[in-house]
């Protein structure tokens, strides 16, 4: 066994396990999406399309992820930031901050759903400082940009701390001589931040935006225990599609499109947020 | 002992034991009824729990329950001995997968039930297990409210309307309850209680003028429904909490209110329209799959759930009603007196309309629910023209009705071909 062949050998397993489990079901799904009665069709995309929730759920589903994956970032940049400074107390911060990753969406959802309900804790403590007489319905049909702005924090809240593990991981890599060299030199704290914090990070920018992105587009517990159906977005209809209507094929061709979009992201932040190649860092 | 015979008996014992396990192999039921943990137990411990031979009760949601159940019939074996299913879940699967079930020698005391359970073919697919349908439930604070004249237990559509009215202006905030979420079995309200009480049918009649009608009167019924409601799955959450104090669903979606404070609610029939007053039974069956491994065991499995004894012990776990005829003992939970009445009351009205569960739509059931559900969001939570949404409905229960050739079911006139929409 010469050396060169071995680290093939060694990430040969983990290969025929990601293209068992991974590739060849991708393969069957999008079989399934492109089957019109046994022959290559557009019918099933054409169906999908148009049906009137369609446009409503993609502009849901992209304007979710357009309002909470920025302020996500600035959140998680400055809680990266914070907890870099620390010394004592680091560890138990970063667990607590940490805590929203161990648990599932659908918990997220329901936790959120017993603050923002009508016999809620929102509604509760707010009639018991005596802001209102009685219980407001937040997430009614009625004001949808107040349910949107409920599912929008609840995410926020669940899914900051995806990035916030991978932005601390990407600031300790930082070699402290860059900082003490700026300090040297009279920068500011906003102008270290600026200059050697983020570019510096860049990498480890590009995968915790990537990440985020994605599952941005796949937004769907949280959304269906706090709205319901009042907020469609392109998974619930996924769910709908496959389990309510028993419609495998439009099942699968909602799912191309949201990894369609979710490609055509990744490509954006790619270009973006590239490290040109010959710099150093 | 020496050390060879003490493996010898080590593994003789071990391999007694896995034949003894293996002889007494639970018959695994795979349900998709009894989900909540409380009904799931109940059923192990009192209505299982005398089978001879042992039950292995799994409830599922409907989406895994049929994935692995077609699964085990694509793959010719598997483990599951008897399914339990709503007469939906079973309509959508092919006939020729279910074992046939007429020479069982068991089945319900009503025709019409039996007649739904052959599923188009001249057997009987699955045997019907157990009933229940959909009524209205109050508080006893909203009673001092109804319109002058009015019997509870013989209301119109106007006079739910001007009662819940009066409780919005009383209270100052809308206090019906419907079950609008996404798990809400609110196109059963519109298939089976909208539909015949206005119009006296469901697909003929869809797109007539008695139905613009009806949509009319339950968008004014709408303005006094608590708007939260789109996000109401089991009503009985809500009259606990008084977020509605009138609400319409299932019993088995109301028992918990009952069984808790039986003394501040109140079961009611649903109200009648002009063409009579629309109910529609829901039903449950057991059923045995081609490739159940033990046909026998299935067999006297589903043989024992129609005994009376089993019948009154399911209803006391889950209150669902039985089918068969059973003197119903007094000691039942106050959830069941409560229902039951209302239902009797509701099967016995002299302008009872049943609706019957859509039968023959095969896998398209969940198209057709859709139909209901989207004028719903459109008609009532989207403010759309009536009479715009339902023409446009129509082309998609006419597709939905040639696709899968169903006849017309009560309380539409009965079809040659295809149910067609007028």
């Amino acid at each position: 066994m010469t050396p060169r062949y071995l680290p093939y050998l060694l990430i040969l397993p983990v290969t025929l396990f990601l293209g068992l489990f991974f590739l060849y079901p991708f393969v069957l799904v999008a079989m399934q999406a492109f089957d019109g009665g046994g022959r290559f069709s557009l019918e099933n995309f054409q169906e999908v399309v148009d049906y009137w929730k369609f446009p409503i759920s993609l502009r849901n589903t992209l304007l979710l992820a357009a309002a909470v994956v920025p302020v996500q970032l600035a959140l998680a940049l400055l809680m990266a930031t914070m907890v870099t400074r620390m010394q004592k107390g680091r560890d138990l911060v970063l667990y607590i901050w940490t805590i929203p990753l161990g648990i599932s969406d659908l918990a997220a959802g329901i936790i959120w759903l017993a603050i923002f309900e009508q016999s809620g804790f929102l509604n509760s403590m707010m009639s018991g400082l005596g802001l209102i007489d009685r219980p407001m319905n937040l997430l009614s049909y009625q004001n949808l940009g107040l349910a949107f702005l409920a599912i929008a924090l609840a995410e926020i809240w669940r899914a900051t701390a995806i990035m916030l593990v991978i932005l601390v991981a990407g600031i300790g890599l930082i070699p402290k001589e860059y900082y003490e060299a700026a300090e040297v030199f009279g920068a500011s704290p906003w102008q270290r931040f600026i200059r050697i914090t983020l570019p510096l990070l860049r990498p480890s920018l590009q995968t915790a935006l990537i990440l985020r992105v994605i599952l941005a587009f796949e937004v769907f517990a949280v959304v269906a225990a706090l709205g319901g159906t009042l907020f469609p977005v392109l998974m619930s209809q996924t769910y709908a599609y496959q389990f309510e209507l028993l419609n495998g094929g439009a099942a699968a061709a909602v799912a191309l499109i949201i990894l369609a979009i979710s490609i055509a992201a990744t490509l954006v932040i790619l270009r973006v947020l590239r490290v040109p190649k010959g710099a150093t860092i | 002992m020496s050390y060879q015979t003490k493996i010898a008996g080590a593994v003789s014992g071990l391999a007694l034991l896995v034949s003894a396990v293996a002889a007494h192999a639970d018959v695994l039921f795979w349900s998709t009824q009894a989900k909540p943990v409380e009904e799931a137990q109940a059923m192990r411990t009192q209505v299982l729990a005398g089978f001879a031979g042992g039950v292995d009760y799994q409830p599922n949601d409907g989406g895994p329950w049929l994935t692995r159940l077609n699964a085990e019939l694509q793959a010719g074996s598997g483990a599951i001995g008897v399914l339990g299913g709503l007469h939906g879940d079973f309509s959508a699967m092919n006939p020729a997968d279910l074992v046939d079930l007429s020479s069982l020698g068991v089945s319900s005391a009503s025709a019409t039930f039996n007649d739904l359970s052959k599923l188009g073919t001249g057997e009987m697919q699955y045997v019907p297990w157990m009933q229940a349908t959909y009524i209205m439930a109050a508080n006893r604070k909203a009673l001092e409210h109804l319109p002058a004249g009015a019997d509870l237990n013989a209301l119109s559509y106007d006079q739910l309307i001007e009662w819940a009215a009066n409780v919005h202006k009383a209270v100052g905030e809308p206090k019906f309850g419907f079950p609008a979420g996404p798990q809400g079995l609110k196109h059963r309200f519109f298939q089976g209680y909208l539909y015949p009480s206005f119009t006296d049918g469901v697909v003929r009649t869809f797109a007539s003028d008695a139905a613009v009608t009806g949509w009319e009167k339950f968008r004014e019924l709408w303005a006094h429904t608590n708007p939260a409601s789109t996000n109401f799955s089991f009503m009985q959450e809500q009259l606990l909490s008084g977020d509605a104090w009138i609400v319409f669903d299932h019993t088995a979606r109301l028992a918990q209110a009952f069984n808790e404070r039986p003394d501040d609610f109140v079961a009611f029939p649903a109200p009648a329209g002009p063409a009579g007053r629309g109910f529609m039974p829901v039903l449950a069956g057991i059923a045995i799959p081609r490739t159940a491994p033990d046909m026998d065991a299935a067999k006297a499995l589903v043989a024992h759930m129609l005994k009376p004894e089993t019948q009154i012990a399911t209803l006391r776990a889950t209150n669902f009603f039985p089918v068969v005829d059973v003197a119903l003992p007094n000691d039942l939970p106050p959830a069941v007196k409560a229902s039951g009445a209302a239902i009797a009351k509701m099967s016995g009205a002299p302008d009872a309309n049943p609706g019957l569960l859509p039968a023959g739509l095969g896998d398209k059931g969940g198209d057709f629910n859709r139909v209901f559900v989207d004028s719903f969001e459109r008609i009532v939570l989207g403010g759309q023209d009536i009479r715009t949404v339902l023409n446009d409905q129509k082309k998609t229960l006419s597709r939905i009705m040639t696709e899968s050739g169903a006849p017309c079911w009560a309380p539409d006139a009965p079809s040659a071909g295809p149910c067609p929409v007028e």
